[in-house]
């Protein structure tokens, strides 16, 4: 299944990289998005993956060969996808206001307003 | 030990040169001269100690990488340590005057402190990366003194051609001490053993330090910085050119002569660098009417003769290099510093245009000659010494002799031109010719020149005892068997004295053919075209313009240009990484498929290229929707219920969030030809591609023991809590959360500003 997951993280890199290089602010964030998921996704997948079987103890305490899903990486994971969603949220915003102020979406027109 | 601290403080003594000028006004120069002086007196006073051979201090400084003060006092170094603090002494007054009233002259002596100090430490340095350290100081404070005169273009350049050439020499420099230090296994000059020629890295070193040696003693082809640096004051010039800077390359091969010397190579290549040089300087010197590029030019003689001697490699050429170093010290800063006079009352340095000066200027007139007999090498003085030497020494060179005395017979003759040239030519004539305006000069500005000149002849009359206490314990350091050194004036009539008495007559013929000279020079001035200087400069203006044109391709301002150059670089890195690793096997099995999750993850993909693609915006945020939760339901299905929450949660705000937003913004366009996004894509799916290949790679990689086994098993015992992705987000890793909330709340705080901004201007 890692395989299948890993043409995936591919596929969205590809789709992020690609939007990221669009001279489009609104494409730009897109392109982040679809980027923050696709690495998420590569973190979890690099770890190892076990299919059902979450981190959860049962209620006596850790029980030796459960076989349970690694909690490390779903834990960088999770701060992760909450540190995109702030870094998405201010770029999104900034941009809006970018545009807003200089009146062009062109990230190539934007440069040229700073001179 | 005084004199070590004395040397040090030097350097922390430089912020008090300014309130000293405060205060001291006018006699400041008098003042700053006492640190020399004391320094000085140090030195002498140390002279009956290294008769019983050196004496070595150690102060610890950075002794895990073997780099500690190691200083060393012997005859070599307390030459040349009294040649820098005595010369130092007579600069520093003569500055003063030379100076008087310039706006910056404080900042001139900073300069020149530093740069003093610098030449101490290179020159008593027992440890090769001390060594370095000082000789690096002493090419960075050069260039802040050349280009002293700043709003001069022609000084700035010269400063840059000086710091350009010693600094590539000092990074060879540093590369051939350290292969040294790895050969020999000390970083001690005194604790190294000799380097035979049969180590495999002994051409290389040698190559290395040659290298660094020959630019700051301005060898052939390096020798072009040299003239250029009379562009700084002339206290500056006598300072660079007699004692210090250029003389640092030839004591570094004194230095060294017993570790890497007497071999073939060193024999060929030092004394090659040597004649070349000499013929050099003596072709330069020829036709010139500056009289400050007269001395220049003399300097590459000289230090041509200098290196050449080395390269004999005899315990007699050794000699007649000592001597020579230290009358050509003595007569060339006498001379630039009364040339620093002349220019100083006439306003000219031409000799074509001077004449009659004796009247006006008796005591710098008393001096030049002193120095030209000196520099021609007449008897009684030091010179005429030195000059037998030479000769005797290059009589009896091992090998290759008659070219090295032919070219030296020639460099020697030039001296004897130029000696006429400065001493003679300014300073006849009659007095009623003589404008009025030119006054004789104060004692401060003639002292130094004069002593200079004096010492030359004293110690011509005191040569037994300068033999015996300063030069024959230097020898003993350049030539490992001791020897004792006779100086003696008067050998009789031999070979030797017939050469030099042919020498004078040569350079006689010279002076009164100098007007030839000059026309002839004017006419191959063409010729400077094809001269090294001028390749320099040519490929300086030719790097400038590269490295313009670099930087506007790479520093463009556009952020995707910076992002694609990333990612080919991490493309290409990658590439090149991973394929040696073949032996890793790839996780390719393709039996625990299940058909849900290989729908989703099509479904995915899908929606990904219908972001890419579609024109219309709520065709995209529904798009991105779509790709959130399917992510949200790999989550779900691989173990990561925490993560699936989240995950949908988040998706959630954010499609609100665009939604808000994206209606705001203009309608998706197409900025960008068809070209450019073939290009695009290329790239992205190539990194896309090296992606997939790292997570295939990385799942069966492992380079440290998987820390999760602990986690589970003390979540319940230690932190008693059953969910094990917050145990850890909440205990284990608490700090990240941490910071993860203030990233959260900075990020709160900038959209909410960002918002309120807009609310205010309206």
């Amino acid at each position: 299944m890692e395989t299948i997951l890993s043409l995936l993280i591919g596929g969205l890199f590809a789709a992020g990289i690609y939007s990221i290089l669009r001279r489009s602010i609104v494409k730009l964030v897109i392109g982040l998005i679809m980027l923050s998921q696709s690495v998420n996704l590569l973190i979890l997948t690099a770890a190892g993956l076990t299919r059902g079987n979450p981190p959860l103890l049962p209620k006596e305490g850790f029980v030796t060969g459960q076989g349970y899903a690694d909690p490390l990486p779903q834990a960088l994971v999770l701060t992760a996808i909450v540190i995109s969603f702030g870094v998405i949220s201010f770029t999104l915003v900034l941009l809006y206001r970018a545009h807003q102020k200089l009146g062009t979406d062109d990230l190539d027109k934007m440069g040229e307003s700073d001179q | 030990m005084f004199s070590i601290y004395l040397m040090l403080i030097f350097f922390l003594l430089t912020p008090l040169v300014s309130p000293l000028f405060k205060f001291f006004k006018e006699k400041a120069n008098w003042v700053l001269a006492v640190f020399p002086a004391l320094f000085f007196i140090s030195m002498m006073m140390m002279i009956p100690t290294i008769q019983y051979g050196p004496k070595i201090i150690s102060l610890q400084w950075v002794p895990s990488i073997g780099v500690n003060l190691d200083f060393v006092f012997d005859g070599l170094s307390i030459l040349f340590a009294l040649l820098v603090s005595g010369i130092g002494i007579l600069i520093f007054i003569y500055a003063g005057s030379y100076l008087k009233n310039h706006p910056l002259i404080s900042r001139f002596y900073v300069f020149l402190f530093i740069f003093m100090a610098s030449m101490l430490g290179l020159v008593l340095s027992d440890n090769i990366i001390l060594l370095f350290i000082f000789w690096e100081a002493t090419s960075i404070s050069s260039y802040l003194l050349i280009g002293f005169d700043h709003e001069n273009p022609e000084a700035r350049k010269a400063a840059l051609k000086a710091l350009l050439i010693t600094g590539l020499g000092g990074l060879s420099l540093m590369a051939g001490l350290i292969l040294l230090g790895s050969i020999t296994g000390s970083y001690t000059i005194s604790g190294m053993n000799p380097v035979t020629a049969n180590s495999p890295l002994y051409g290389l070193t040698l190559f290395l330090i040659l290298l660094g040696a020959f630019t700051k003693s301005a060898q052939f082809p390096f020798h072009f910085w040299l003239p250029g640096a009379m562009k700084a004051p002339t206290p500056v010039s006598a300072y660079l050119h007699s004692a210090t800077m250029v003389k640092a390359g030839v004591f570094l091969l004194m230095r060294l002569n017993p570790i890497l010397g007497g071999t073939a190579d060193w024999h060929l290549w030092v004394t090659l660098a040597g004649t070349t040089t000499m013929l050099t300087g003596s072709v330069l010197t020829l036709g010139q009417k500056d009289m400050k590029g007269l001395l220049a030019s003399t300097t590459i003689i000289a230090l041509g003769i200098l290196v050449t001697l080395i390269g004999l490699s005899t315990s007699l050429a050794a000699k007649a290099a000592l001597v020579f170093l230290l009358v050509h010290s003595l007569y060339k800063g006498s001379l630039f510093l009364v040339v620093g006079i002349i220019d100083h009352e006439t306003g000219t340095r031409d000799i074509t245009k001077l004449h009659s000066l004796t009247w006006v200027l008796p005591f710098s007139a008393f001096s030049a000659v002193l120095a030209a007999f000196s520099m021609s090498g007449f008897p009684p003085l030091l010179g005429f010494i030195s000059k037998e030497l030479l000769y005797e020494a290059k009589i009896q060179a091992p090998s290759a002799g008659e070219i090295i005395l032919i070219t030296g017979f020639l460099a020697n003759a030039v001296n004897v031109t130029v000696a006429a040239l400065i001493a003679i030519k300014p300073f006849l004539g009659r007095k009623k010719k003589i404008s009025h305006h030119i006054h004789e000069v104060p004692f401060s500005l003639w002292l130094a020149p004069f002593l200079m000149a004096v010492a030359g002849l004293l110690f011509g009359f005191f040569s037994d005892s300068l033999g015996r206490l300063i030069i024959s314990p230097a020898l003993a350091v350049i030539h490992a068997e001791p020897t004792v050194v006779k100086l003696k004036m008067w050998h009789g009539v031999n070979e030797v004295f017939l050469l030099s008495v042919i020498t004078v007559l040569t350079g006689i013929i010279f002076y009164f053919l100098y007007p030839q000279f000059i026309r002839m020079a004017g006419k191959l001035s063409r010729l400077r075209r094809f001269s090294i200087s001028t390749i320099y400069e040519r490929f300086l203006t030719g790097f400038q313009k590269f490295s313009y044109r670099v930087t506007v391709f790479l520093q463009n301002g556009r952020l995707r240009y910076y992002l694609m150059s990333v990612l080919i670089a991490m493309i290409l890195l990658v590439l090149l990484f991973i394929f040696p690793f073949s032996e890793i096997e790839w996780k390719l099995e393709i039996t625990d498929i299940y058909f849900f999750d290989l729908a989703l993850v099509v479904l995915i993909l899908i929606a990904a290229a219908l972001v890419l693609f579609t024109s219309s915006r709520l065709t995209a945020i529904v798009a991105l929707g779509i790709i959130g939760y399917g992510v949200a339901l790999i989550y779900a299905l691989y173990g990561a219920p925490d993560l699936a929450i989240t995950q949908l949660l988040i998706e959630t705000l954010i499609v609100i969030l665009f939604a808000l937003v994206i209606f705001r913004l203009p309608n998706f366009r197409s900025f960008s030809g068809k070209l450019t996004r073939w290009r695009d894509a290329f790239i992205a799916l190539a990194s896309g591609a090296v992606v997939t290949i790292l997570t295939l790679k990385a799942g069966s990689l492992q380079f440290h023991p998987n820390i999760s086994g602990y986690f589970l098993e003390k979540s319940y015992r230690e932190a008693y809590g059953k969910n094990v992705v917050n145990v850890i987000l909440v205990d284990f890793r608490a700090l990240d959360t941490l910071g993860e909330i203030t990233v959260l709340t900075v990020a709160a705080i900038g959209v909410f500003a960002l918002l309120k901004l807009k609310r205010k201007q309206k």
